[in-house]
Order: structure tokens, then sequence, then C-alpha cells
């Protein structure tokens, strides 16, 4: 518990040091959305108003500390674009993003894990070479491509998906997995590779121990053997890939987001750095580092659980 | 043995409603879905005159006049209006039972108050408040507008079919700051905006607002009567231009507002499909920064003409011959009711590179290093600027391509050093005469990036927009025309048809150069 308190404390100074530099970043880059609003007719002098009405005329300073103020009472402003809070902004997008990544991070484990072990107890096979081939070739292709070839493939050609967008739960399952098979696929193909190869080389140390030798000699079943014995002794690298993945996946998303076309937080942030909305990116940037340091957090208390002896 | 009646009852239930959640909500709504030209993000067309902005103005807000296919003005809010004998002074009578869309009644003092807020921000609104001396609210439904000295194209202006629209707005909400965005959506037009149903960067939904009042004309442009036949409408913003078209071909889509150029010969090939150009088209835009040299010297401009081969601009951005126009050296368009080919015989011989060279050293130009602001997109300015860059070099012109996203290029061309040359392109309805034409302006700093400074040519543009009478109308754009080419605001780098593309599915779409959502039928 103690270690607990001691870890949410750190996430402080992180998140504090996040918004400083990401507040600087973003006010020092080039772009003023003042002269995005006022358009290609907009005078030096509507633009200057612009920025006034917007608070972009003060001091950095002053503007700095305005929004920390906001955000301490729980209010991450608002957009200087669509006027929404960007809380509300934000929580519009959870939900897609959530799904990809959640789904994205099962299909992996579901192929990759079952893969990775039965690559590293057929070593050397034909049955590893495969795999092995693969995860190369998983790995090797961007997102993009195998996004656009399940389109063709299965949209255009076959008909059975939609092309893009995203359905709620709420509308139907039907509608809703419809939407995110060829996303989940096509972003999931990497960390499948990712987690496979890793499960094959854990696999393949842990097989070659000698606890493992004692218990084939006992008789024990090769499920057995494979699941309860090796598996268990070779999670904690898993773990670590999959929350790396997971963490990976919040980031890495865009791409899946852009070419389905689906509303997440990896194209609202792209598109707030586009037209310069800063609180919005603040916003993000400080909701996303949050979620990395709970990801961290709860991979390292997962150690605990498949090794005993990890202990805080 | 029987199962109860009860229980069976339930049982088909509970398999319904699994079907409906496996299958989903069933929908029986006529829904349009629009993959639209941008992402709306600003919602006051009157603050932003962005095309994506004025569009979302179409849907919620009604005008008091608006220009019909043939390019007059026709009453669209307004029932009646005259006119005193010295044109100074005009009254005019809104149409009994207009309505806002949250149902309170518009009133004459709301459209005043809409028409100040827009004269606070707009190029020809500004010129038009100039000249008013009064504008009042008589009655409810009566307003009168008192002008102090002459004022040619007022019908023309209040009736202005592009940005920033004169949209008519309730009082309150008009009455903010025009540099402030407006806090509520309510406006008296064909739709009613979906707030809650809004995902800024992928989904705008409007639905058939059931306040509003059609004029009893038919459609005509954007006049008449605007009767809606859908329930619904929906933009999909889809940013990647690929999943847009085969979203679209695959028909998940009815409506593609703009195409990127190359997918042209695609989509005129798909027979499910049909395409609609606005018949004015664009004009591409090459603007000098007139305060940085060699460019503040209108010999450097005028150089720049003779780097111009508008068929090459054309398509290098894409556009296929049947869209693009022949050579057009109109500065107010070709096809409209100021073309004109006055001070244009010079540079009609198109690319002189030897020319351009020669006015460059008449400027004093020694090889100083000239800056393009060089897009990654749109593609349009971003295949214009490539071409500039490389008929630069080819003069002998020491240039540098700055390379950067869209929006570092607003913030970098807003500044009045550190650039030379950048690239946009405007539709014709904000071209088409020295009033509405924002490049045109050549009052220095209150002129946008670039700034202009030429008192004859604001002394033209203010007798064009005094005149009323059309033929001496014609005469001062000609002269204005002339000097437009001494002073060179801008290079036309050509003028373009950018279509709309729709399914068959759709009946009644209308080509006005703005994606309105009235008369169209969906089978």
């Amino acid at each position: 518990m103690n270690y607990l308190l001691k870890r949410i404390l750190a996430v402080i100074p992180v998140l504090a040091v996040v918004a400083v530099i990401v507040f600087l970043l973003l006010h020092l880059a080039p772009g003023d959305p003042a002269v995005i609003i006022g358009g290609d007719t907009a005078s030096a002098e509507d633009i200057e108003r612009i920025r006034q009405t917007l608070g972009l005329n003060r001091p950095l300073p002053e503007q700095f500390f305005h929004w920390v103020g906001q955000v301490v009472q729980g209010n991450l402003g608002t957009s200087v674009f669509t006027g929404m809070p960007v809380a509300e902004m934000i929580m519009q997008r959870v939900e897609p993003t959530l799904w990809i990544s959640a789904l994205t991070m099962l299909f992996a484990v579901t192929f990759a894990v079952p893969m990775g072990i039965l690559a590293a107890w057929k070593a050397g096979t034909w049955f590893d070479r495969a795999i092995s081939g693969l995860a190369v070739a998983s790995f090797s292709l961007p997102v993009f491509v195998i996004g656009y070839a399940l389109v063709y493939g299965f949209s255009t050609h076959l008909g059975w998906f939609p092309v893009q967008g995203f359905k709620s739960l709420s509308d139907g399952f039907g509608p809703f997995i419809r939407h995110l098979a060829l996303p989940v696929i096509s972003g999931g193909l990497i960390y499948m590779a990712l987690l496979a190869r890793m499960t094959r080389s854990t696999m393949l140390e842990v097989l070659g121990e000698d606890y493992i030798r004692t218990a084939r000699a006992k008789g024990l079943s090769t499920p057995r053997l494979l699941l309860r014995h090796a598996l268990k002794n070779a999670a904690v690298p898993i773990v670590t890939t999959i929350g790396l993945g997971i963490a990976m996946l919040l980031s890495g998303v865009i791409v899946t987001e852009s070419v389905f076309a689906i509303p997440g937080i990896g194209r609202l942030t792209v598109d707030s750095i586009l037209r310069r909305d800063y609180p919005v990116i603040q916003g993000i940037v400080l909701v996303t580092a949050t979620a990395y340091v709970v990801i961290n957090l709860v991979t390292d208390l997962l150690y605990g659980l498949f090794d005993p002896r990890i202990r805080y | 043995m029987r199962m109860p009646t009860s229980f069976r009852t339930s049982i088909l239930s509970a398999c319904l409603l699994s079907a409906t959640v496996f299958i989903g909500q069933p929908v029986f709504a006529v829904t349009i879905h629009m993959i639209p030209q941008g992402d709306l993000k600003i919602l006051d067309p009157i603050q932003n005159p962005g095309y994506i902005t004025r569009n979302h103005g179409y849907m919620i807000y009604d005008t008091l006049f608006a220009q019909n296919a043939a390019g007059v003005i026709k009453p669209q809010m307004v029932e009646a209006w005259k006119v005193s004998a010295d044109k100074k002074s005009w009254s005019f009578k809104l149409r009994d039972g207009l309505k806002w869309s949250d149902g309170s009644p518009v009133r004459a003092a709301d459209c005043v108050a809409s028409l100040k807020r827009w004269g606070a921000k707009d190029v020809s609104g500004r010129l038009l408040f100039a000249a008013i001396g009064d504008i009042k609210a008589v009655d409810a439904s009566n307003f009168s507008i008192t002008l102090k000295e002459p004022f040619g194209p007022v019908l023309e202006m209040l009736g202005k079919p592009s940005s920033n629209v004169p949209f008519m707005m309730p009082e309150r909400i008009a009455a903010t700051d025009p540099n402030e965005q407006i806090k509520e959506t309510i406006g008296s037009g064909p739709f009613a905006f979906k707030r809650d149903e809004w995902v800024p960067g992928s989904k705008v939904v409007y639905v058939k607002n059931p306040h509003y009042v059609p004029r009893k004309e038919p459609s005509d442009g954007l006049a008449g009567g605007k009767v809606v036949k859908v329930d619904r409408v929906e933009w999909n913003y889809i940013p990647d231009q690929n999943t847009a078209l085969t979203a679209f071909r695959n028909g998940e889509m009815d409506i593609y507002e703009l195409p990127p150029a190359d997918f042209i010969p695609t989509l005129t090939a798909d027979t499910n499909i049909k395409l609609a150009a606005d018949p004015l088209g664009n004009q591409g835009w090459l603007r000098p920064n007139h305060l940085a040299a060699p460019f503040d010297n209108p010999k450097a401009r005028q150089a720049l003409y003779y780097l111009v081969n508008q068929g090459e601009y054309l398509a290098a951005a894409g556009f296929p011959e049947a869209y693009r126009h022949k050579t057009c050296m109109a500065y107010f368009m070709c096809g409209s009711v100021n073309e004109s080919s006055a001070g244009a015989a010079p540079y009609g011989g198109g690319k002189d590179l030897e020319k351009a060279r020669k006015l460059l050293q008449e400027a004093g130009y020694k090889g100083e290093k000239i800056v393009v602001l060089t897009p990654s997109e749109p593609p349009v300015q971003a295949a214009a600027a490539m071409v500039t860059v490389q008929n630069l070099k080819k003069a002998g012109v020491n240039v540098e391509a700055q390379a950067m996203d869209w929006s570092t290029l607003l913030a970098r061309r807003a500044k009045k050093d550190g650039w030379h040359i950048f690239h946009t392109f405007s539709v014709g309805a904000d071209v088409f005469s020295p009033a509405v034409n924002a490049y045109a302006q050549a009052n220095c700093d209150k002129a946008p990036s670039g700034w202009p400074c030429d008192s004859k040519l604001e002394e033209l543009r203010a007798a064009w927009v005094a005149e009323g009478d059309a033929s001496k109308r014609k005469t001062i754009t000609d002269e204005l025309q002339k000097r437009m080419y001494e002073v060179v605001p801008y290079v036309n780098f050509g003028q373009f048809f950018q279509p709309m593309a729709y399914r068959k599915t759709l009946s009644g779409v209308l080509n006005v150069g703005v994606p309105v959502m009235w008369n169209i039928e969906k089978k």
C-alpha cells in the first residue's frame, strides 16, 4: 500500500514536467490559431483582435498559470475552435480508442501467445519457421498498407465490412464488431508478431531449464507442462511486452484511426496539432501521460502475480 | 407440453431484442451522408470565412436575399422592398411567419443586428456599412437602411453568395463581438444543427427544421423555396482521401463534396456516380509580398506574370483538361458579369522567362534569396508552389522553397517579413466583383497578407461600388483591371472547376457551388 501511494504521488511531478514542456513547445512552435480562425481574408488588425479575444496576446507565463489554475480545479479548458470543453472532446474520443486498443491487444494476445508457445515447442521445425516468417512479414508491413489491402479485399471486393467509421456498442453488437474488425486486424498484426517472437524466445529459454526436464521425466502431459510450468515462468517479459504494447497502441493507433476514419484520441491529437488548438493538445497530453503512468503501475503490480518473488 | 403464452412471448421478445442488438438499431429516417471538404471546427460563419463554416451556415441560417442560378438577386427572407428615387433610402419587409429553429419569431431587429455584425467583418460588408448612415428596425417585420453616399450593389451585397455570407441570427446572438465566436446555433434556415451529436473531427448532424417556412417558388440557385425532402443530413469527415473515395464508391456515402483532382477520372468512369462543378469555378492566386524587395517594386510583380502558364499550374494540380478553363486573364473571373480583358494584352503571350528576368533586373533584383512558402497540402496550393519555384529557378532567381504545413504557412504569411510568395485559391463567388474580391484590395495594412497599397486602385474600387448603373460599372471594371495589371495585387494562376460527386440514388441536387441539401430526394 505504501508502495502504491508512493507511485501515485510520483505521478504529480511527472505531470508537472510534462505540462511545462508541452506548453512551452506548443507556444514556441510556429503557428497561430488566430490566423486560422481569421481565414484567407483577415487583415493584421482582424487577427490581432481575434488573438485578444482568445487571450493569446497575454504574456506566456500568465497564459500558463491561467491554464494550470484551471487544471487544478479539474477544468482542462475550452477548445479555441469549437468552443467545446476539452474534457468533453476527449470523452467523445475515448470510447473508439479504448475499444480499438483493447480488441487489438486481445486479438494479438489470443493468436500470439499460442503461436509463440508452439513455435518454441517445435523449435527448428517448418512450423517454427512459418511462425517466424509470418512475424517478420507482419513487422515489415506498415499498418496503412495492411489496412488498405484488407479494405480492398473485404470491403470493396467482398462487401463484408464497411470501409470506415465507428459504431458504438449501444448501436448493436453487429455494427460495432463489423466496423472494428478490419481496424483491429490491421493494427493487431504487428503486436501479434511482437508478442509471438517474445513468447517464443522466453519459452525457449524456460523450456531448457532443469525443472522442465524433471517435469517431463515425471510424465507430465505436454499441455500441462507448457501452460502450467513453462508459460507461467516465462510470463514476466510477456506481460511487460503487453504493457508496452498497450502504451504504444494509445499513441500508435492514429494510423489505424486515420485509415479507417475512426474518431479516436489519436486523430483528435493530430487534428489539434495541425490547427494549433493549444488547450486540446495540452489536455490530451496530460490525460495520455496519466494513462501511461497508470499502465506502467498496473504492469509492475502484475509482475507479483506471476512471480511471487517480486514484492514491493 | 405447451409453453405458457407469456413465456413464449418473453422468449420471442428476447429473440427480437437480441436480433436488434446484433443487427443494430433500425433506422427509418432518410439520411444523406456527405463527405465534407474539411472538418467543421468553427460554427460562426461571420467570425470565420472558411468554406466549411459557410456551408454550415447555409444549412441552418437563411439570408435576406439570394442569388439564383442566373446570378440574379432574388428576395429570400424578405417579402418586399422599396428604394427611394435617389437610391439612398431602402426599406425592407420580412415574410410573415418566419421563425428561428427554437420556435421564436424572426424580428426586423434580429436582421439589423445580424447585418451590423456582418458589416463589421466582411470585405463587402465593410464597404456597404461605410456608405450606411443609419440602419434600424421600424417595427417587428420592417427595417430600413439610409445611405449617406450612393452605393450601387446594395442588394448584391445583402444576397452575397459566399464568404462571409450575411446570414441572419437572433439579435442576442448577433450582439456577439464579431471577432468572438457565437455560442448558440439558432438559425431560421432549412435545417437545425444537432449540437449533442456533433463530434468535431468526425461527424456533424443536421435535422429538418420543423419551424422553417420555405418560399413558394421552386428552388433556383441559392434562391427560391428551400424545401427539405430528407429527415437528416450527416457530414462524415474522412481525412484520408483514399478511404473517402472507397467509402463513397462503396455506397457508404452519398455525396463527396470535393474529391481531389486526381480522382476525377476514376469518378467519371463510375456509372453510379455523377459529377457537378460550379460553372464559375475557382481562381488560383499567386500572392507576392508587396512589402518585401524586390516585390515592393511593381516591375518585379509584373515579372511574375511572365512566369505563369496557367495550363502548367492546373495540370500540376491534377485537373483533367475538361475541368480547366482555357487561359483566363480576367481578374474577376471568366464567365462572370465582370469578365474583362482590359490591361491583359502584354501578358497574353504566356510564359516568357526572358522578359521576367529583364523586369526583375529593372526592379533592382540582384540575386537575393526569394522565399516561397510551400505547403505540403492542400494539393492545389502545394502543386502551385512547386511550379512557381521551378519557374523562378529557370528565370535565374535564387529561390528557397520553405516546406511547411498549412497552419504554419498561415502564421508565416501573417508576418510582414520573412517571405516573398504564397499561393491560395478562392471560389468564383468570392472573386467575381471588385466588391467581394478580398485580394483585389489595395488598402495597405487593412488588406490581407501581401498588403498591396495603391490609392488609385482603392479609388476605383470605391467608384465601382458607388456606381448603380451597370454599363458605367463595366467601364470602371475595365479601368480597375488595367490598374490591377499595373499594380499586380496577385497573379491569377488559372481558373479551374472542382466538381462535387454524388451517387445517382440522389435526385434534385443543386449545382450552385455550395453543397446545399434542400431539394434533394434519396431513393
